[in-house]
């Protein structure tokens, strides 16, 4: 016992995945040069003394200078943004036990959607609280309902019948949010830009309100992942390993739904981040979870950063929305990973 | 050597949404032994086992671990003294030996699942005693189905529990390996006296490897005692409908069925 304890102690720390701290040191790398480029590139190009103005200097009060005070909220917003649609896609995925379980595709982020829409068209809600609540609501009856349509039948939610569910259920949502908002041109500036997607609106205030439900929804996903590493193995194999699997899912899909919808409150509904961040990470690093949902934290920040600064870039002198860039970065990586999960579902 | 406990069932009748599978069954589960539950398909073996590893919650009826019911222990803590191997659990793309084996210590880490000397230990040793020390690092993926179900096991032994149930362990295997697997096992139940209760398909295996012998029908227990006791041909008439001869197996001594069948039978 003792003898196989010393030598077992040495031949399996491999349990932390290979190249964990090398992915892990370049990653937090990638971080620093994607809000470097999320400070430095933007529609209006800046001179090296006017970025160092704006970030060090408050007492200069340049048009320039402001710019960069801008988009540093916009940087912070859309690494927290990131972080909180990487995590929302890794809890989502591993409740479903379904590779392409993503807050977009399930169009959980079009009921929240649905939900603002109405909440500006008929109560002219403004302020970040409303908008979070009500996002909150249209997620969570939304992710009710895709799962409940997409369990029915024989073989319970298959990959398949989740996307085909969510798709219709996106599509449904997305006819009525038109419905509701072309009879009223008024609100339709306000919701215009927030429909697409976008993290340049982002007021410090607003990340203020965010941030609270951000870090309870990040909490529980830390917490729950070894319970979910157990739940990956079936539900029975996590019944046996003393997982009650059923409040399980109901905190883990909580946790994925609050991060979608204050996410999707904020910025609009951004999609692909969650189902880009985590194939990336469990690629690199394998399925643990433990692992893997706190490195789809930072995956999404980079991912929804980079996508964020190249919108910026591609579409100067004004911009291309953060929500255009994901689709068209995510729509090939989902059927790249729906035709193989064909063949397995995780 | 492992504690010895009382795990017991009494008059279970269990099933599935609008079809009883277990009518009235009463069993205690004799620590330290190997027990083999058998019986033809759609018997409610398989039902059985689900019921007393707390995958089906017993439409009535009680299930003790030392005289407490199942459902007043906490499930962490019962995960603790009784494993359970499910016939297909699910293997996680791209899963390596050692994180799939660790994984059946979540019922013993901490919140945040970091590991332990102890995990480690376990850990080792599950690799160890299943001989896949030598695969540790290597994705299950490129495993045989021998190798395969000896990791599943390796999880459910790095659990450490007192109590494990197996349904079917060796189904889909080769002869060779289903031999291994009964043998690693008994091996498992010797060296730390591990309380082991299956569900097998084959009759003769399970003479073979049981100390203790539950015979269903129907989803009620018709026999019950050690392997020359139950399996006889009265017994494999009753619950498979098949005439037989039972011997002796010329290699363990223990009862062999022989089935008559409408051809090839000469006496």
């Amino acid at each position: 016992m003792s003898n196989s304890s010393g030598t077992g102690t040495g031949r399996l720390k491999s349990h932390v995945p290979n190249r964990f701290v090398l992915v892990m040191v370049l990653c937090l790398v990638l971080l620093a040069l994607c809000v470097c480029a999320s400070l430095a590139f933007g529609s209006r190009p800046l001179r090296f003394h006017e970025l160092m103005d704006g970030l060090f200097r408050q007492d200069v009060d340049s048009y320039t200078a402001n710019i960069v005070r801008k988009r540093i909220s916009r940087t912070v917003f859309s690494l927290l943004c990131g972080a909180a649609l990487g995590v929302s896609g890794a809890l989502m995925q591993s409740v479903t036990r379904n590779p392409i379980a993503d807050p977009s595709i399930l169009g959980v982020n079009m009921g929240a959607s649905l939900f603002v829409v109405c909440g500006i068209a008929f109560w002219s809600i403004s302020t970040a609280n409303q908008y979070i609540w009500l996002a909150l609501a249209g997620s969570a009856i939304t992710a009710v309902f895709v799962f409940g349509i997409g369990s029915m039948g024989r073989g319970g939610a298959t990959p398949i019948k989740l996307v085909l569910a969510g798709a219709a259920t996106s599509a449904a949502l997305g006819s009525l949010i038109t419905a509701i908002m072309i009879p009223r041109s008024y609100v339709m500036d306000q919701f215009r830009f927030w429909q697409v997607g976008s993290v340049g609106s982002a007021s410090w205030s607003g990340i203020g309100t965010f941030v609270p439900f951000l870090l309870v929804g990040l909490l529980i996903g830390f917490l729950v992942a070894p319970a979910l590493n157990a739940l990956a193995l079936g539900d029975d194999t996590a019944t046996g390993l003393g997982v009650r699997t059923g409040k399980l899912r109901f905190i883990a899909a909580l946790a994925g739904v609050l991060l979608c919808g204050a996410t999707t409150a904020l910025a609009g509904p951004i999609g692909f981040i969650g189902l880009l961040s985590t194939h990336v990470i469990r690629l690199i690093l394998g399925p643990d979870l433990r692992f893997v949902i706190p490195m789809s934290a930072i995956a999404g920040a980079i991912i929804l950063t980079i996508a964020d600064v190249g919108g910026r870039l591609i579409g100067s002198p004004g911009e291309l929305e953060v929500g255009v860039v994901t689709a068209f970065i995510g729509a090939p990586i989902l059927i790249i990973v729906a035709m193989r999960s064909k063949v397995r579902s995780l | 050597m492992k504690p010895t406990h009382h795990f017991q069932a009494e008059r279970i009748v269990a099933g599935y949404e609008n079809k009883t599978v277990i009518h009235g069954v009463d069993i205690v589960i004799p620590s330290h032994q190997i027990s083999v539950i058998i019986g033809s398909n759609g018997c409610g073996k398989s039902t059985l086992l689900k019921t007393l590893a707390r995958l089906i919650k017993p439409a009535s009826g009680t299930i003790t671990l030392d005289g407490k019911p199942l459902n007043k222990i906490s499930p962490k803590q019962l995960a603790r003294v009784v494993g359970l191997l499910p016939q297909s659990p699910i293997v996680p793309e791209g899963i390596t030996v050692t994180d799939l084996v660790g994984r059946g210590r979540f019922p013993h880490q901490s919140l945040f699942g970091n590991w332990s000397n102890k995990d480690y230990a376990a850990v080792a040793e599950a690799m160890e005693t299943m001989k896949i020390t030598e695969f540790a690092n290597h994705n299950i993926d490129e495993l045989s189905g021998g190798q395969r179900q000896r990791v599943w096991i390796a999880m459910a032994l790095a659990q450490e529990t007192d109590i494990l149930f197996l349904d079917e362990p060796t189904t889909f295997l080769d002869i060779t390996y289903q031999v291994e697997i009964l043998d690693l096992l008994t091996d498992l139940n010797r060296k730390s006296g591990t309380t082991i209760v299956m569900v097998l398909h084959d009759i003769n295996l399970s003479a073979r490897y049981a100390d203790h012998i539950v015979a269903l029908h129907e989803g009620r227990l018709v026999a019950e005692g050690t392997p020359s006791e139950v399996v006889t041909s009265t017994l494999v008439k009753d619950i498979f409908g098949l005439d037989c001869t039972v011997i002796e197996d010329p290699v363990s001594g223990s009862p062999m069925v022989v089935p008559k069948g409408r051809y090839h039978v000469n006496v």
